[in-house]
């Protein structure tokens, strides 16, 4: 019998579990970044963990709040610049795993953090009518447009609901799929994509051709409906649906001490 | 020697109203003080290029001294949005603002074609992307040898590069430490650079490979303690990650804003 844990404690937990220990791993901030770090302090104490601001194999031991908390420096094997970052080691090919979060994910993959458009009859074919008519201005595309197509695959997480969850993101900041699942088709010189989505009630993988995202695995207690009601296409299941495997005590107790240091870290007062 | 200045005298002769100005630090040595002299002197219409506009362009922004930002990610790291800036660009309070958003690897380029004295960036980006079609500066080349379609920007050279850094030697070369960004690259592009320091020093103990900014790259060094607060300085403070938060809940709304501006800008001075 496993302890209690949360859904967000079951999506971070599945999420660490998809990266293996020989990965080299380019995390953004935020569920990424717990995740990406909780793996590495579980079964996984090898992967080698890049930040965008340029820290190479970095290991710290509370989360960072921006992407270029003095943390990831100092526990970091190296620190490039950001030129040197994008240009040699992602753009060079270094990348297995782009791991992101997003505000809107689309059936096809396709990350919106730009802009939610005023109205869904506004957005158009290429995002520049959600864009001139936003409702919700968002931070935008950060390092993640050229994380998503520089690096050999793509890994996202994020909160399961129909306004992240949505038939057509408003803008593609950061392509997926594209717009019709072929946005990658014949262009050899870009990675997979998206190869797997982890929610906080199921896992999801793009489907063989079409490239739509289909649920492949529902967390533990979770129902089809709860994830059909929380989509905001017709979201189709595998014809062999499986059940994620449940959080280990460890990985639950590893995930809290690290959220408690965090925590514990951020709230403190400057104290130089 | 003119090199070594007062931080009101090196904002007094560099920037001028309708400059491009790029005051950089990628989260770590955002020169913070160097901000709010612009706002104390009062600059406008500035056009202000950063790769994460950070707190330090919403206060600015929020003080009226910008009429562009030109950005890659504009979030408080962390916490939320840019309140400030949100309000300009959705109210045009206290001005209208002009935006041209890129994407990080987009900008990093640009500022390294700026150092490197060309006139674009060319990189494999923005495939798929939107930005392509609401950015104008967003083109398109075809490498002449393998007829690969690439991504090509406009290059990053500002009117004047602004950077804080750990120490100066005596002679005024610079020593940067920990997470570098874009610092080289801005003073190196920029047509003037000012650089804030925490301390001059005898021997900028420097290994053989440290990133360091010869006096001759620079125009005005001034020494500003905590000079980066709430960011930081590599061996000096931490990120004041508490103050980010805060700046939530002070920028929200405009009274609380303007009511910071006037205690810890306009009454602070230099």
């Amino acid at each position: 019998m496993t302890e209690q844990y949360t859904s967000d404690e079951m999506m971070t937990i599945t999420a660490a579990r998809a990266l293996n220990n020989n990965s080299t791993c380019f995390v953004g901030i935020g569920l990424p970044s717990a995740a990406a770090n909780l793996a590495r302090l579980t079964h996984a104490p090898d992967i080698t963990l890049i930040y965008e601001s340029g820290t190479i194999e970095t290991k710290p031991q509370v989360l960072p709040l921006s992407i270029g908390d003095g943390e990831l420096c100092e526990s970091a094997l190296t620190t490039v610049s950001v030129p040197e970052m994008f240009r040699y080691w992602l753009q060079g090919g270094h990348i297995d795993v782009g791991f992101l979060g997003t505000a809107q994910v689309d059936r096809y993959g396709n990350i919106n953090t730009t802009v939610i458009a005023a109205s869904h009859k506004d957005s158009g074919p290429d995002g520049a009518h959600s864009y001139a008519n936003p409702k919700v201005r968002l931070p935008g595309g950060g390092g993640a447009p050229e994380i998503s197509t520089n690096a050999k695959e793509v890994i996202i997480t994020v909160r399961h609901s129909k306004r992240t969850f949505v038939k057509n993101v408003d803008f593609i900041t950061t392509l997926g799929f594209g717009r019709d699942g072929q946005g990658r088709k014949g262009k050899s010189t870009l990675g997979k994509g998206p190869t797997l989505v982890i929610s906080d009630l199921c896992i999801l993988k793009p489907e063989d051709e079409t490239n739509e995202l289909i649920v492949v695995s529902l967390h533990p207690g979770v129902t089809k409906q709860q994830v059909i009601d929380a989509s905001g296409w017709d979201i189709r299941f595998a014809d062999t649906l499986q059940t994620t495997d449940e959080p280990t005590s460890s990985e639950i107790e590893v995930l809290r001490e690290l959220k408690r240091v965090t925590e514990a870290a951020h709230s403190q007062t400057e104290t130089a | 020697m003119t090199l070594f200045t007062t931080l009101s005298k090196a904002i007094e002769d560099g920037v001028k109203d309708g400059d491009i100005v790029a005051l950089e630090g990628f989260t770590h040595l955002i020169p913070f003080a160097a901000g709010h002299e612009i706002i104390r002197q009062g600059r406008r219409n500035l056009t202000l290029v950063r790769m994460t506009p950070d707190l330090i362009y919403d206060q600015l922004v929020g003080a009226g001294c910008v009429s562009k930002l030109v950005f890659s990610w504009g979030g408080n790291p962390g916490v939320g949005s840019l309140h400030r800036v949100r309000d300009a660009i959705e109210h045009g309070y206290p001005a209208p603002l002009e935006i041209e958003e890129h994407s990080h690897a987009a900008m990093a380029n640009a500022y390294e074609a700026g150092a490197s004295g060309l006139p674009m960036a060319v990189f494999r980006g923005y495939v798929g992307s939107d930005l392509q079609h609401v950015n104008p500066n967003i083109k398109t080349v075809t490498c002449p040898f393998t007829g690969e379609a690439l991504a090509a920007v406009p290059s990053i050279k500002p009117d004047v590069g602004i950077v804080h850094a750990q120490k100066a030697d005596r002679a005024g070369n610079v020593l940067i430490e920990g997470i570098l960004g874009v610092q080289k690259e801005v003073v190196l592009s920029s047509r003037y650079s000012i650089v804030t320091v925490e301390e001059i020093v005898d021997d900028l103990e420097a290994s053989p490979n440290s990133c360091v900014l010869p006096a001759w790259t620079i125009n005005a060094i001034a020494t500003v303690p905590f000079g980066a607060k709430p960011s930081y300085t590599h061996g000096y403070y931490p990120r004041d990650n508490s103050y980010y938060k805060r700046w939530d809940s002070i920028s929200r709304e405009r009274e609380p804003f303007l009511k910071w501006l006037d205690e810890e800008v306009f009454q602070a001075g230099e």
